[in-house]
């Protein structure tokens, strides 16, 4: 049996003619300048080495653009989808404004935010008010009402989805702790008036 | 007593040298966490930010903080590293750094009490050559460091810092040789002492430029600094080195640059010499030369802060087909100047 790797190929020009690829109308004629010799590229390098430096040098003479966090913090837009917040009627005294609802929750303990929610971090369980213990304006109220803000994405399907605009996105967005249960935040953690942590950035700002 | 002859023409008592090398070791160790904070800040000066203000005024003892860090660790060491080459490597780099900081002179000779004190740790009559064999040994810290970490990461950064030392030093040496030829000495102070008429960056601009950028590479500085390039290598040479030992070899890198700047100042911009025939008492000499010397570590910073660092080849080739004939043209076209002069 002959060696194929010693057997010689046939020579590629006699089956394959070599005809060199016409491009026709689609040859472009590049236009280059000549380049540059050894000392126009020397000056060349050296200026734009000047002009980088000059770039930053302004950089100092501007300041630093730096905002100190944990001191300065940049104000949120009214809009800004924060820690949640779950709401009582104000007495507010107008036109509307009922007094015998003033204090009680807003939820109703319907559980609409919870199927809204899709990363499922809101647990309602909900309870019938009493005459003797009356906790919301509606015929029900939520005894357990738990966000797990270690799920949550904050995309306020939740505050959507109340019909009561019982629950709102607050502006908070300094939640860490050190532990995840404490990012469990429960009904009155929720409730509760938060502390003013964040800067809302004002009309026009 | 034994007195140590200079070539100054007096003698030193010998515990005025002992003297002068604690000071200089202490002020040149002192040196080091200001140029690291200092580059720090003025890093984040450039681009746009504050740089470390955390710690101390102004984060004026963040290099301390530092410092105590990497003294507090661990040291560490990987089992494929040959053990007392992994040891010895950060001394031989921080030893020759110290080595080379003792010639920079700081003044001229002064009256200090009736004692004749020549502001540096001694001058030798070969200054230059001096400076760069200790440069040459500073490589082998570099090398054995990498080679001996057992790690591929730290084998490329030494190999890589070995081509460049190599190529840079032979620039570096021969942009000095036209200042040595104008001033015909050797000796750093008596380089200093020909520039009385005039700093030799006027007329030796192109040496002066040549030896500035091959100073950066010497130092593994950027737009140089392909020895200990983050992005590619982790960390070069001292990827597998970890606290009092790294603490080392940043110290060594530091003090180098203090050294280049040191010598940049002397050779090129007049060491303790003012300009417009001022004469200030001797004691203000120490000030003009570190004032000069922050004036060139400033450039270090600030090209740091410019340049982006070379690819391999670009940086062999701008050694070899432009820094070596060029400096080799400046050496020629000077000593041609030179003797048509005399």
């Amino acid at each position: 049996m002959p060696d194929e790797r010693s057997t010689p190929r046939e020579p590629a020009s006699e089956t394959l003619p070599l005809t060199r690829w016409d491009p026709g109308e689609d040859a472009i004629e590049v236009q280059r300048s000549p380049a540059p010799g050894p000392a126009r590229s020397a000056w060349r390098a050296f200026r734009e080495t000047a002009r980088g430096m000059k770039t930053t040098l302004a950089r100092i003479a501007e300041g630093p653009v730096t905002v100190q966090y944990p001191e300065e913090k940049v104000p949120v837009y009214p809009r800004f989808r924060g820690r949640h917040k779950l709401h009582r009627f104000e007495d507010m005294g107008g036109v509307g404004s009922d007094p015998a609802q003033a204090g009680l929750e807003k939820c109703v303990g319907c559980s609409l935010c919870a199927a809204a929610c899709p990363a499922d971090c809101i647990r309602v369980v909900a309870a019938e008010n009493t005459p003797e213990n009356r906790v919301s304006a509606g015929e029900r109220y939520a005894a357990v009402y738990e966000i797990n803000l270690s799920r949550c994405i904050f995309c306020g399907y939740c505050e959507i989805a109340c019909p009561f605009d019982a629950i709102t996105m607050g502006h908070d967005y300094e939640l860490s702790a050190y532990d995840r249960s404490d990012l469990i935040f429960t009904k009155e953690m929720l409730l509760a008036e938060p502390l003013e942590r964040t800067p809302l950035r004002s009309e026009g700002e | 007593m034994s007195a140590i002859p200079a070539l100054v023409g007096y003698y030193e008592p010998w515990w005025i040298q002992v003297i002068k090398g604690l000071v200089i070791f202490a002020v040149g160790l002192q040196l080091v966490p200001v140029v690291l904070i200092a580059e720090r800040k003025l890093l984040g000066r450039f681009q746009g930010r504050y740089g470390p203000n955390r710690v101390g005024p102004y984060g004026a003892l963040q290099p301390l903080a530092d410092i105590l860090k990497l003294l507090t660790k661990e040291q560490f060491r990987p089992t494929t590293s040959a053990g007392f080459l992994f040891a010895l490597a950060p001394l031989i780099s921080i030893l020759t750094a110290v080595a080379a900081f003792a010639i920079i002179p700081f003044g001229d000779v002064q009256d200090i009490f009736g004692t004749k004190v020549g502001l540096y740790g001694i001058d030798v009559s070969i200054g230059p050559l001096y400076l760069f064999a200790f440069g040459a040994i500073a490589f082998y810290g570099i090398m054995l460091g990498g080679w001996s970490s057992g790690s591929k990461y730290s084998f490329l950064g030494a190999m890589r810092g070995a081509a460049q030392l190599i190529s840079y030093e032979v620039s570096q040496g021969l942009a000095l040789l036209g200042v040595i030829f104008t001033a015909q000495t050797l000796s750093l102070t008596g380089i200093v002492h020909a520039q009385a008429g005039m700093w030799y960056v006027v007329p030796q601009f192109v040496g002066f430029l040549i030896f500035l950028v091959a100073g950066f590479a010497e130092t593994n500085r950027a737009p140089f600094d392909l020895t200990e390039a983050d992005a590619e290598l982790v960390g070069g040479y001292n990827t597998e080195y970890g606290g009092g030992r790294f603490a080392s070899y940043y110290f060594a890198e530091y003090l180098n640059v203090l050294v280049v700047s040191g010598i940049v100042t002397t050779v090129f911009l007049g060491g303790w010499l003012l300009p417009f025939g001022l004469h200030p008492p001797g004691w203000v000499d120490p000030i003009i030369v570190l004032f000069k010397m922050s004036l060139v570590t400033f450039l270090f910073i600030w090209i740091r802060a410019t340049l982006p660092r070379l690819r391999y080849d670009q940086l062999m080739s701008f050694g070899w087909k432009v820094l070596l004939p060029l400096a080799t043209l400046n050496a020629l076209v000077t000593a041609i100047l030179v003797v048509a002069t005399n």
